[in-house]
C-alpha cells in the first residue's frame, strides 16, 4: 500500500458542493462562472438492476471510496512493521465517529490472533481475592457504552518546528473517535476486593510486547473500562480483540489492548513504557513522567493540508475539537493567521472527553489565507500555539504531546498547505 | 432491593460524589492522584443499581499465575527472579539472539538504533535515547528484555540469560566493569545516570490567552 500522501482528495466533493450551492443560490456564489449545465440523460443505473444481495456478506465501503484508508506516515518510516503505526483519514470523516476500518493503529509488536474461547484476564496483587474472567463472564456484567476520542501521546510529533507532513491524517491521524462497550474496571477490582494500600494499577496485555502501564488506582476506579465492542462490533485484532482497557482522555497507550492481566500495588512500576518512551523532554536535559492526560486541542479537516479550493465563494470551515480534562466549551476559528478570530458552532452533542465538531462559514475571496482553530475546553484551559509550548518545554528529538494550533494556508490557486512553525 | 443496601448504595454514590466532585469545579486537571499524578476531570458515573452484584470470577491463587507474573518493579527490582548472568555470557547471548536487529556491540543495525552512548547528551540540541542515558532504573532492562524480547521470540529466554544481556549492555555503557555478574541484588543497585532525570507531570504549564481582535 502507497505511503504516498493523498492529494487533491476534495476536489470531486468540493466541486460537486459548489454545484449543489450554485443550484440552491441561483448561481449567485460560483463566481468562477460555471458554464449552464448541459441537459442530465438518464443514468446507466436507472436502466438495469443492481448487485443481488449477498445474505451473508460483512458491507464494505464502494468501490469508489477507495482512496480513503489508514496511512502509515511518509515522514517518518520504521524499518519494521510490527512496532508502528497507521493513521485515520481525519479530512474524509464527517461527524465525530471513526468507522472501525480506519481507527488508528498503534502496536508495540503486531497484532495477536487471540481465541476469545482460551482467553482470560486475571486481577491478582494487592487485593483480597485474585480472580480470572473468561469473555463469556465479562459479557455477563451489566455494561455501559461511552463515546471518547482516542488519541496517541505521539501525534503531531513529526510537526512541531516547520512542516514536514502534508496531510491532516499525517498531522492528526492518530486520532480516533469512538463508541466503547464494556464493563467499567470498578466492577471488576471490586470483586476482587479493594485492599487500601493498593494505590497504583498494572494493565499487561497478552500481545508479543506484553505491553504493560502503570495506573492510579483512583483514575481506575472513576471512568476506566474493560471493552470488548467498539462501535456497535466487536474489537477489531488491531484495537485490541477480544478485550483492552480504555482510560478515557488519556494518552492512547495507557489504554492497554489484549488485555490479559491487571495486578494491584501500592506504588507505580516504572517500566521502560513510562521512563524511556512516552516521557516529554524538559529543559535542562530533564524528562517529564506520566503526563497521560491529553489536552486540549482542535485542527481544521476541512480546507486542510493537500487539498484544493475551486475558486473563490463559500466554504465550510470544519474540524475536531478533544480535550481529556473535560468537555469542548469553545472553539475559535481564524482565516488571517491568528490575527482575528472568531467563535466557531459547536455540534450537538458536546460529551466529556470526546470528539466535538466544529463550522465556522467561510467566503473566500481568492486571496491568501492562513486557516486556525483554537478550542477551549471547560476547565477554562486554551490551546497553546507551538511558541507557547516552546516556552515551557524543550522540543527536540521524538516530542511527544504536540497539542498545539495548527496553522493551514491557502494560496492564491487555492493549494492548502500545512504551515506549522511558519505563521 | 432492601432498604439497608439501598442505604449503602446511596452512601457510597455520595461519597464518590465528594471526593470526585471537586475535580469538576473549575479545574479538571487540578484533581491528582494520592501519589501527585495529574488525573484530568472525573469521568460519568451512570451504572444501573442492582440489587445483587453478580460475581463472575473465579478465584485464582498467585501460585497458579506465577507463569504470567513477570513484572519488576524497577526502582528496588522485587519481583526479580533467582539467577545470574555475567557480561562475557551476556555478549554470547547477544550475538546469538540480538545482533541481526541491534548491530554488533548494540551500536545499531539494520532494524534499530544504538543502545551504547548518549550519557551526557540531554543537555544538548540532539538527546540521544539509549538504555545507558535513558534509564533510571537497571531493573528495566531486565523487565523489558524478558517480557519483549528478542522480537521473533518474546519470553523464550531463561533468566539467567536475560540477567547476562543486562550485565552485557551495562557494561557496554560503561556502568558496570567487564567482570561483573547480575542477579537480584546487583541489578538494582547499579547507579543509572538518568536516575533523577523525571519530574512528575506538573501540567497545565502553558498561558495561552483567548485573544479575539488584533492579537498580533
Amino acid at each position: 500500500m502507497s505511503n504516498k500522501p493523498e492529494r487533491d482528495s476534495v476536489v470531486r466533493s468540493r466541486r460537486n458542493f459548489l454545484r449543489r450551492t450554485a443550484a440552491l443560490t441561483g448561481g449567485a456564489l460560483a463566481a468562477g462562472g460555471a458554464a449552464r449545465a448541459a441537459q442530465l440523460p438518464i443514468p446507466p443505473t436507472n436502466r438495469e438492476p443492481g448487485r443481488v444481495i449477498d445474505e451473508t456478506a460483512y458491507g464494505m465501503p464502494s468501490k469508489y471510496e477507495s482512496h480513503v484508508m489508514r496511512r502509515r506516515t511518509d515522514v517518518l518510516k520504521n524499518r519494521q512493521n510490527l512496532s508502528d503505526w497507521s493513521m485515520t483519514p481525519l479530512q474524509h470523516q464527517p461527524g465525530i465517529i471513526t468507522p472501525n476500518g480506519v481507527v488508528f493503529e498503534r502496536h508495540h509488536s503486531g497484532t495477536p490472533d487471540i481465541d476469545p474461547k482460551t482467553h482470560r484476564l486475571a486481577i491478582h496483587g494487592t487485593v483480597k481475592q485474585p480472580l480470572t474472567f473468561t469473555m463469556d463472564d465479562l459479557v455477563r456484567y451489566p455494561s455501559v457504552s461511552r463515546f471518547h476520542f482516542h488519541e496517541c501521546s505521539g501525534n503531531g510529533l513529526t510537526d512541531w518546528l516547520k512542516p514536514a507532513s502534508t496531510t491532516v491524517q499525517q498531522t492528526h491521524g492518530l486520532l480516533s473517535g469512538i463508541l466503547w462497550t464494556g464493563v467499567p474496571a470498578s466492577t471488576l477490582m471490586e470483586e476482587a476486593g479493594i485492599d487500601p494500600r493498593g494505590k497504583w494499577v498494572l494493565f499487561e496485555g497478552a500481545d508479543g510486547s506484553a505491553h504493560t502501564r502503570s495506573i492510579p488506582m483512583e483514575k481506575v476506579l472513576d471512568d476506566a473500562l474493560i471493552v470488548y465492542a467498539m462501535n456497535g462490533e466487536a474489537l477489531r485484532p488491531e484495537n485490541g480483540y477480544p478485550v483492552r482497557l480504555v482510560i478515557p482522555g488519556w494518552e492512547g497507550n495507557t489504554s492497554v489492548k489484549w488485555l490479559r492481566r491487571i495486578k494491584v500495588g501500592d506504588q507505580p512500576w516504572h517500566f521502560r513504557s513510562e521512563t524511556a518512551r512516552y516521557t516529554d523532554p524538559m529543559p535542562e536535559g530533564k524528562w517529564r513522567q506520566f503526563s497521560m492526560v491529553m489536552e486540549c486541542k482542535s485542527v481544521i479537516t476541512s480546507p486542510s493540508g493537500g487539498q484544493q479550493l475551486r475558486g473563490p465563494g463559500f466554504y465550510e470551515i470544519t474540524g475536531l475539537a478533544w480535550s481529556g480534562a473535560g468537555k469542548i466549551r469553545a472553539v475559535d476559528v481564524s482565516v488571517d493567521g491568528g490575527k482575528n478570530w472568531r467563535e466557531a458552532m459547536l455540534e450537538e452533542p458536546i460529551m466529556d472527553k470526546c470528539l466535538t465538531r466544529f463550522k465556522v462559514a467561510w467566503n473566500w475571496d481568492g486571496g491568501p489565507a492562513v486557516l486556525m482553530s483554537r478550542a477551549v475546553d471547560s476547565t477554562g484551559y486554551v490551546q497553546p500555539s507551538v511558541q507557547d509550548i516552546q516556552k515551557v518545554r524543550a522540543i527536540v528529538g521524538f516530542v511527544q504531546h504536540h497539542n498545539a494550533i495548527q496553522p493551514w494556508s491557502v494560496n492564491a490557486k487555492g493549494e492548502v498547505r500545512n504551515v506549522i512553525g511558519q505563521a | 432491593m432492601s432498604s439497608a443496601k439501598l442505604k449503602l448504595l446511596v452512601a457510597s454514590t455520595a461519597a464518590a460524589a465528594a471526593v470526585w466532585g471537586c475535580a469538576n469545579m473549575g479545574g479538571g486537571m487540578a484533581a491528582k492522584s494520592s501519589n501527585g499524578i495529574p488525573l484530568g476531570s472525573s469521568g460519568p458515573h451512570v451504572v444501573q443499581p442492582l440489587p445483587d452484584r453478580p460475581r463472575f470470577g473465579q478465584p485464582i491463587s498467585e501460585a497458579d499465575l506465577v507463569a504470567w507474573n513477570i513484572d519488576i518493579r524497577t526502582p528496588d527490582g522485587l519481583g526479580l527472579p533467582v539467577g545470574q548472568g555475567s557480561v562475557a555470557e551476556g555478549k554470547k547471548i547477544y550475538e546469538a539472539n540480538c545482533i541481526a536487529c541491534h548491530g554488533a556491540d548494540a551500536k545499531g543495525g539494520s532494524v534499530y538504533g544504538a543502545m551504547v552512548g548518549g550519557i551526557g547528551s540531554f543537555k544538548t540540541g540532539a538527546r540521544v535515547l539509549t538504555p545507558g542515558s535513558m534509564y533510571p532504573y537497571a531493573p528495566i532492562l531486565f523487565d523489558y528484555i524478558r517480557r519483549s524480547m528478542p522480537m521473533d521470540r518474546p519470553q523464550a529466554l531463561a533468566a539467567n540469560e536475560v540477567y547476562a544481556l543486562s550485565a552485557y549492555l551495562l557494561n557496554l555503557n560503561g556502568l558496570v566493569p567487564a567482570n561483573a555478574v547480575m542477579d537480584q541484588n546487583s541489578l538494582p543497585r547499579v547507579q543509572m545516570p538518568n536516575r533523577d532525570g523525571f519530574l512528575i507531570d506538573d501540567r497545565p504549564d502553558t498561558k495561552a490567552v483567548r485573544c479575539m481582535t488584533n492579537c498580533k
